[in-house]
């Protein structure tokens, strides 16, 4: 019996092979259907953030699916393939090797990813985009010529936080004697805004203790005891990642602890994390960098056309959902990138090099985004050789109990923060051995 | 017929320990060298030097290194990749700030690991099974804790050291094939180095304390040494392991890598290839690396039309009912199923 079932099994496998062979060839076969710009999505459709990982790719990819029904960009097409990273560094530089000989351009859509993709990119010429995440130094492009964090990074979202909570208490002086919670995941995500915050207390005269979580942040009650009867905090801020992202609500809900005084990060706003809270996450507040919902013409464009055909990526109930609108905003980013190179370049499928330089000379204005029909789904967007960040604003967005309402948009403290990343990118640069280009004789 | 022993005539001692009796044997280990050394580095592509060969090497070399702690000395431990993690970020930072050869960088990197290895082993001189399973789990979590806070080791708030480009005596280690020949060179260093050691004095200590410890100490093996002896060589070579990893496939030491699912997956490795076998940690590590991987790429192909979030499920679900089948077929491993084959080819064509 069991040596049947042994010899089975090898039979399936090599029936498997087979099959894993003969479906390279045809796929092989099937790409000579004329030119196409092809992404590699790397994604996570498995694991514990899989709500995440999903609805970013699944948004990207419906608005691909989109522009081939119009035709494609200036007439190129879009082809992609996804690979599963699982959140897994190693399956993703796996993914990352596998597609690379086809992409010019990367998402790794996790840190520890973007840190094994910044060396491979730079030296192979692949644009590495981590927005919102990855490393906020990155901003820096005469550093890191390869890698984009646009529209902006976790250095900024912390400034403009603290100038939103100013808001909220009623002018910027108020925040004097304020005492906020910085409740992280102790990960080296949650940690890397601790100085940041620390920087800033001291500049506003506010106090900041943090409060680590240790991972996966399942239990919180010891930090919220502390939080709300020792430290007595006005704000908090919530600086989780998936399911911990959850907890602090339940855990304010039975302190007590109104739930507009929290404020979240934005991987801890999405309609995944609070759905789960209940009414315990009414008032919560987080910040973002795309609006939210499907009242856009574009959006609507997809939901007609692509849902309308039966052809999208994702459950029709989790289209305008945060993070498959980060998708949609995601794959823009890209498709203004190609627009611009294509430009300088002429119609053409693009190489890393020509992608790159339209990365570096994105001008997405107010006219731009009304074009698109994306007006108040984004603010403006203007990178450079020395920004690569670009964004100009970051927004905030209010849990109503039943969807997500943009109540705020605010610029972080530019100086501030780049004062810092310029240090910061300075030591990586003297680190690694790196001359750092000269933008000034940079076109 | 042609693999056995009749007619194998052992004229010395040295004949008679050799790792290898059968001639076939050292026929097809001189193959697999020759594949390994000549063969793959010319014909296989990039992608599967760099992205295939490199971790599965790596992952072979700390499952080995676990297989010597549970499988010979019979000490389970779940911290082994935070053993990996302190080989990685101590050689990175030899390497990388005090300018230490590589060679000796990864040395030193395993002889790091090696040292907390044995601090986080004293607790098995008092404990058994599950409990040391637990203290091994302290280990994953101190060992976390203190690389992601100290500020000294991660060289600042993004908690992670990249990888320096990769030198030899002034030669650039950069291309996959010269990664590959670094890998490999390690690998089988180690592999021949441990199948002495658990053939040896120390293998068959280890074995008596893994069958019955008291038993053990009553022939006189001395459970003190040869326990931290066991936690030592198993952390060294998860530290080389984590070492090699990160200079040649992550380039960048960050925390993240080495948590408590990679600590479980080495289990894994080893309890699907085979407890106390040098031959199933390849095995195990080639099982739980490559399988997820062939397993996508297949379900790419045959699965075109389904809607991509159930094809990502599948691959779990299949993965999943692989180990369940193997651990149902042959609970002691593939190592074992490997071990059913030769006997059977023994007595083949004439089985009795």
């Amino acid at each position: 019996m069991g040596r049947k079932l042994i010899f089975g099994f090898f039979a399936i496998v090599l029936a498997m092979s087979f099959v894993f062979i003969s479906g390279q060839a045809m796929a092989a076969e099937k790409k000579k259907e004329g030119p196409t710009q092809f992404f590699g999505i790397l994604i996570y459709r498995t694991g514990p953030f899989a709500a995440g990982g999903s609805g970013v790719g699944s948004g990207w990819e419906d608005f691909m699916e989109l522009r081939n029904m119009q035709g494609g960009v200036n007439g190129i097409k879009y082809s992609w393939e996804e690979c599963e990273t699982a959140y897994n560094t190693a399956r993703g530089v796996e993914c990352y090797e596998r597609l690379k000989d086809k992409m010019v351009l990367v998402h790794p859509l996790s840190t520890g990813i973007t840190y094994a993709l910044i060396p491979r990119g730079t030296k192979e010429h692949k644009v590495v985009i981590s927005s919102g995440y990855g490393r906020a130094d990155a901003s820096d492009g005469s550093v890191f010529p390869w890698v984009f964090t646009t529209p902006t990074n976790y250095w900024s979202q912390n400034s403009a936080k603290i100038k939103f909570i100013g808001k909220q208490m009623g002018g910027m002086d108020k925040l004097k004697g304020l005492k906020i919670a910085n409740l992280y995941i102790d990960i080296p995500y949650g940690q890397e805004t601790k100085p940041m915050l620390d920087a800033l207390g001291k500049k506003f005269g506010f106090t900041v203790r943090h409060f680590p979580v240790p991972w996966p942040g399942i239990d919180q009650k010891a930090q919220w005891l502390d939080i709300v009867r020792r430290y007595k905090a006005d704000w908090v801020i919530n600086r989780n990642w998936g399911v911990s992202c959850t907890v602090p609500l339940k855990e304010a809900a039975r302190l007590r602890f109104p739930a507009n005084r929290i404020l979240g990060g934005w991987w801890c706003g999405s309609e995944e994390d609070v759905l789960p809270a209940g009414p315990a996450a009414k008032g919560y507040y987080t910040a973002n960098w795309h609006g939210v919902g499907r009242n856009f013409p574009l959006i609507q464009e997809i939901v007609d056309k692509v849902y309308g055909k039966m052809k999208g990526h994702i459950s029709f109930t989790r289209v305008g959902s945060v993070y498959w609108n980060r998708g949609v905003y995601t794959a823009l980013i890209n498709e203004e990138a190609m627009r611009t190179a294509h430009k300088k370049f002429g119609v053409k499928v693009l190489t890393g090099d020509e992608m790159r330089w339209g990365m570096e000379h994105l001008n997405i204005t107010k006219e731009r985004i009304k074009e698109l029909g994306l007006e108040g789904f984004m603010g403006p967007v203007k990178t450079s050789c020395e920004n690569h960040e670009g964004g100009k604003t970051v927004l905030f967005q209010q849990w109503d109990g039943k969807k997500w309402v943009k109540v705020d948009e605010i610029a972080p403290m530019t100086d501030f923060v780049w004062k810092r990343i310029k240090a910061s990118a300075a030591k990586y640069a003297k680190e690694k051995g790196i001359t750092p280009r000269d933008c000034s004789k940079v076109d | 017929m042609f693999y056995r022993e009749c007619g194998v005539l052992k004229e010395t001692y040295r004949q008679d320990m050799a790792i290898f009796p059968i001639p076939l044997d050292r026929w097809g280990l001189g193959v697999m060298l020759v594949l390994a050394f000549l063969v793959i580095p010319f014909t296989a592509s990039d992608y599967w030097l760099s992205s295939i060969m490199l971790p599965f090497y790596c992952f072979s070399l700390a499952a080995l290194g676990l297989n010597f702690l549970t499988g010979y000395a019979g000490q389970v431990s779940i911290g082994h990749a935070a053993f990996m993690a302190v080989g990685a970020y101590s050689s990175l930072i030899l390497y990388g700030r005090y300018g230490v050869p590589l060679p000796l960088s990864i040395l030193g990197g395993g002889i790091f690991a090696s040292a907390a290895g044995t601090i986080f082993g004293i607790p098995s001189l008092r404990i058994k099974g599950f409990y040391l399973a637990v203290s091994t789990l302290a280990a994953q979590f101190i060992i976390e804790w203190v690389l992601t806070h100290w500020q000294w080791v991660s060289g600042g708030v993004f908690g992670t050291v990249d990888a320096p480009d990769m030198y030899i005596f002034g030669w650039l280690i950069d291309t996959p094939v010269k990664k590959y020949y670094l890998v490999l060179c390690v690998l089988i260093l180690l592999t021949v180095f441990g199948k002495n050691l658990v053939r040896g004095q120390l293998g068959r200590n280890w074995t008596a304390i893994r069958d019955m410890d008291v038993a053990a100490e009553i022939i006189g093996v001395s459970l003190f040494r040869n326990k931290l002896i066991a936690f030592a060589v198993s952390s060294f070579y998860a530290g080389v392991a984590g070492s090699l990893i990160t200079f040649t496939y992550y380039l960048a030491a960050n925390i993240e890598e080495f948590n408590l699912f990679l600590s479980f997956h080495l289990l894994g490795m080893i309890i699907i290839g085979g407890m106390g076998t040098v031959l199933g940690s390849f095995f195990g590590a080639g099982f739980m690396t490559l399988l997820p991987i062939f397993i996508n790429q297949t379900l790419l192909t045959i699965m075109e039309r389904v809607p991509s979030d159930i094809r990502a499920n599948s691959e779990a679900i299949v993965f999943g009912g692989l180990i369940v089948f193997f651990l149902i077929v042959e609970p002691y491993g593939m190592a074992r199923l490997w071990q059913t084959i030769k006997e059977k080819m023994r007595l083949w064509p004439f089985p009795y």
